[in-house]
């Protein structure tokens, strides 16, 4: 691994200054390395990052890996890390006119690392150095604790996907006095139509009263304490509860866990602390893979066919960028989409097609021909890039226009009685089917958190917040295990199963006599669901119906 | 960096302490031109956590997941398809299977490999060694040692036996006068006391296998239950390349409504034809081999048939017949039987067949059977090895 020369150092800069140009905004200082396939194998367990802690698990990793590039040898063109300085990784063999395509690619990536807000909790990290001291710490304790440390690493890895990222965020985008609830909305929200159910007159009574108060700044509380005396107490245990039933499981047994409070027993903490800030590290990247893939093919497209530097190239550039970013018959291809979609929206916004006016309009032509000549596109973009994640990027800007435009559809896959065979057809060419197929590949998972109330008697009780998908049963065994062991007694986990309503496999064709038709078309019923209780207590599982 | 075998011992140490093991064995078949592969083997392991199932209850009958598209076509409008079983009796083409069937690679990179794999499915998966390898049918092969002495010619002085027989030389002439006080350089050599090793011819005697491995590659073989199949067979060769010391040999027999023998395992793997299924040509045609060849003699003979359990001749009568016949020389026929998932609880006709037949009681010692459902991972094909040999 070594920096790139300075000749290639040199066009990088060069890239710079024209993205910079277009209203891309990145730190100026950035670190290209070459690297070689195998080191890139070697990487790939790690997320990239050379100084994460070591694993067992990267080293199985890292094998199969080597078998893998063995079998079906890839040269991938680059790799970016969201650190600072942004560090990004190339193989030695590019030709200068590829690397300018490569380089716009690579500082779009960074521009999306450095300004999309999702990534907000990882801008003031210097990740490299902290895992770096996160790895020699783990190094130091497993050569003190051996194997346990190891399984301390799986067991946090265990739920290390159910991690309040969105929480950290906050704490991130808000600002200290907006994060707490302030007394006034605990009074008006809470406090009197809650806990004192107060009437509808009473309650504008005191709204009143609080405005009044504003404009002659007298304090507005002390009549309310000398009211309810109970009410600076209920605040502050309003507080509490708050704080607390914020915390992720993580956090919660890092905490709480008795078995963790045992002296002995205390080093887990940081390990289990490490695992937890190394996947909120990464919890951004996960969610905005079509976005970040999407804006550096726009970037790459938009720079380098406006650079002189691909004269002589364009053939073999038209070759490279298709291989990218085109569209699979069947399948789906995050660089093409998010690419496609970024263009899609800048050509309606440049159109001023997010407009009342717009939306007004019935006929096609009308539609097509609609231009208002705002050209604010370039500009919407950013803001888009600034503000969105895969989730919102997709539900807000998947519309029958995109999926007209590019022939997008649903495609299905089925069994045909008759020509025994697989088909594959268009199921749907509308864009809201479109759209709800995309969401749900996106990330997203279980939302599990311990519940208070009944987390007693040494029991860890977690909740599962049912949202019509069941967990992988087979997964739950060794989970629970693991939480088990950190926590140091049972645990509970209430999730949600399939009430079955004898689906049976004859259902297909009759595979002894494929010409007899299935008379009865049954009626697909709706699916019940019924709360299941999990029980993990010695190692042994158990689970039954609530 | 750590090695494999350094990765399985740590995983065995995981059940000293309470817990399960991980890692499992996964394969990666590299493909090439010319119907050659080969096999690498790598570790997998996976990471438990609580996810979403990917499953889909809503899903109509015979539906499959449905992803994007791009493309020309109103809705409605297949745009391609995959046959799964063509029509019954039409002729088929041969051609190279789906999947990674196909590859170019040496046959000895398979062995190595293969014989890896094996030592690592004997001791790290507990696959039962051989405890009789059949001791009437030995081979005899010739191997090379230094282990004879000659006086006077030969490859490799033997230091110590040259010393002692000089000494005793100068004994008898009585070159010796004082044991306590023996001048070296007084010796007489004579030609006679150089004792050398020379090479010479042993006699090695070692068991040796012969595997016959049955796939039905009917058109109802179509993608998993073929991989299943075939998963099955390569840990199982592994596992008899590993116990005889590579003194194994292989023979591959496909049938459908024919059997015919083809030279290696890439086309034992890729093959696929679209015919109906007559699972007795199979193992007429070993019959039909050991006889001509006459190896039953000098061979321990392991039969081993992967099908999905269809089968045209119904209640197995031609089927029954070779088989009895075979057993009258093998050391185990195994039948594995792969079910599709759209089978369901029902029995398929070679699973029938055999279980109504009594065979499988009656040479309970020689031939066994492992019915498994097409989804089956690799700790389930493992299991169903054992039950195999067992």
């Amino acid at each position: 691994m070594e920096l790139v020369n300075q000749h290639v150092k040199g066009i990088m800069e060069e890239c710079k200054l024209r993205a910079m140009d277009h209203g891309l905004k990145f730190d100026d200082e950035t670190l290209e390395y070459i690297v070689t396939n195998r080191d890139m194998i070697e990487l790939s367990p790690k997320v990239m990052i050379p100084t994460l802690y070591d694993y067992w698990v990267h080293d199985v990793r890292v094998i199969s890996g080597k078998g893998m590039y063995e079998a079906y040898p890839s040269n991938p063109y680059e790799t970016v890390i969201n650190t600072r300085p942004a560090i990004s990784f190339y193989n030695d063999n590019n030709p200068d006119w590829l690397n300018v395509m490569i380089f716009y690619h690579v500082l779009a990536h960074i521009d999306f690392f450095q300004n999309n807000l999702f990534y907000k909790n990882t801008w003031d990290i210097d990740l490299t150095g902290q895992a770096l001291s996160d790895k020699r710490l783990i190094a130091k304790l497993r050569s003190e604790k051996g194997r346990w440390l190891d399984y301390t690493i799986e067991f946090a890895r265990g739920i290390d996907n159910i991690v309040g990222y969105h929480k950290e965020l906050n704490l991130h985008l808000l600002t200290e006095s907006k994060q707490r609830l302030n007394r006034t909305d605990f009074y008006f929200d809470i406090f009197l139509q809650k806990i004192k159910n107060v009437s509808h007159n009473e309650y504008l009574k005191e709204i009143t009263r609080y405005n009044e108060n504003l404009n002659t700044k007298e304090d507005f509380f002390s009549l309310v304490i000398s009211k309810y005396p109970e009410f600076e107490e209920l605040y502050r245990r309003e507080l509490l509860i708050k704080h607390k039933s914020d915390l992720d499981i993580m956090e919660y047994i890092i905490r709480n866990s008795p078995f963790l409070k045992e002296d002995e027993n205390e080093w887990m903490k940081s390990v289990i602390q490490i695992v937890r800030n190394t996947s909120i590290y990464f919890q951004p990247q996960i969610r905005t893979k079509i976005m970040n893939e999407g804006w550096a093919s726009y970037w790459h497209d938009y720079l380098f066919m406006r650079d002189n530097r691909i004269c002589g190239h364009e053939v073999d550039y038209a070759k490279v960028n298709a291989g990218v970013t085109s569209m699979p018959k069947v399948g789906l291809n995050p660089y093409a989409l998010g690419m496609r979609l970024f263009q899609h929206i800048k050509d309606m916004e440049d159109r001023g097609c997010y407009s009342f006016d717009y939306f007004l309009l019935k006929d096609q032509i009308g539609k097509k021909k609609f231009d208002q000549n705002k050209n604010t596109g370039a500009e919407y973009i950013l803001k888009i890039r600034e503000n969105f994640n895969d989730f919102t990027f997709i539900n807000s800007f998947i519309d029958q226009d995109f999926v007209t435009e590019h022939n997008l559809f649903v495609a299905g896959k089925r069994f045909n009685n008759a020509r025994m065979s697989i088909e594959y057809y268009i199921q749907s060419k509308k864009s809201e089917d479109y759209k709800k197929m995309i969401v749900d590949t996106l990330y997203h998972p279980p939302e599990i958190s311990v519940d208070i109330s009944r987390t007693k008697n040494g029991i860890l009780y977690l909740n599962h917040k049912f949202e019509n998908k069941p967990l992988k049963v087979d997964f739950i065994e060794n989970t629970m295990i693991g939480i088990e062991y950190l926590w140091g007694g049972p645990v509970h986990l209430e999730t949600s199963e399939p009430a079955l309503a004898g689906k049976t496999a004859t259902n297909y064709a009759n595979f002894w006599d494929p010409s007899s038709q299935q008379t009865e078309e049954k009626k697909p019923e709706p699916i019940r669901w019924k709360r299941m209780l999990y029980i993990m207590e010695n190692r042994k599982l158990h689970k039954r119906e609530l | 960096m750590i090695t494999l075998d350094e990765l399985l011992e740590k995983d065995r140490r995981r059940e000293e302490d309470g817990f399960k093991r991980k890692i499992r064995i996964g394969r990666i078949v590299k493909p090439g031109a010319g119907g050659k592969g080969k096999i690498i083997i790598v570790p997998t392991t996976v990471e438990e956590k609580f996810v979403h199932d990917e499953i889909n209850l809503d899903q109509k009958p015979g539906e499959g997941e449905s992803t994007g598209g791009t493309g020309e076509g109103e809705e409605g409008d297949v745009i391609g398809e995959q046959p799964v079983r063509p029509q019954e009796g039409e002729e088929g083409e041969e051609g190279p299977g789906e999947g990674p069937g196909q590859g170019e690679g040496s046959d000895h990179e398979l062995e190595s490999n293969a014989y890896e794999l094996g030592k690592v499915l004997s001791q790290d998966f507990q696959l039962p060694n051989l405890k009789d390898k059949g001791k009437k049918r030995t081979l005899a092969r010739y191997i090379y040692d230094l282990t004879d002495k000659n006086r006077g010619v030969g490859q490799v002085l033997d230091k110590k036996a040259t010393l002692k027989r000089i000494v005793e030389t100068n004994i008898t002439l009585g070159n010796i006068p004082d044991p306590g006080n023996i001048d070296l350089t007084k010796f007489i050599i004579s030609p006679q006391d150089l004792v050398y090793r020379i090479l010479s011819r042993e006699k090695d005697f070692e068991s040796q296998a012969l595997v016959f491995f049955l796939r039905d590659y009917s058109g109802s073989m179509s993608g998993k239950v073929t991989q299943t199949v075939v998963s099955q067979h390569v840990m199982l060769y592994s596992w008899l390349l590993y116990q005889y010391d590579k003194q194994v040999e292989t023979r591959f027999i496909l049938h459908d409504t024919e059997a015919k023998e083809v030279t290696d395992f890439y086309k034992y793997y890729s093959y696929k034809v679209a015919g109906g299924t007559k699972v007795f040509t199979a193992f007429k045609l070993v019959n039909d081999i050991v006889e001509r060849e006459n190896l039953a003699r000098d061979y321990n003979i392991y039969v081993f048939h992967g099908t999905d359990g269809d089968d045209w001749d119904k209640d197995g009568k031609q089927t029954l017949v070779e088989i009895e016949k075979m057993l009258t020389y093998v050391s185990r026929i195994g039948i594995s039987i792969v079910e599709h998932s759209y089978v369901g609880s029902k029995q398929t006709e070679v699973e029938k067949y055999l279980k109504t037949s009594g065979i499988l009681t009656k040479h309970s010692n020689l031939l066994k059977m492992d019915v498994l459902n097409e989804n089956a991972d690799d700790s389930r094909i493992i299991q169903g090895i054992k039950s195999l040999i067992s």
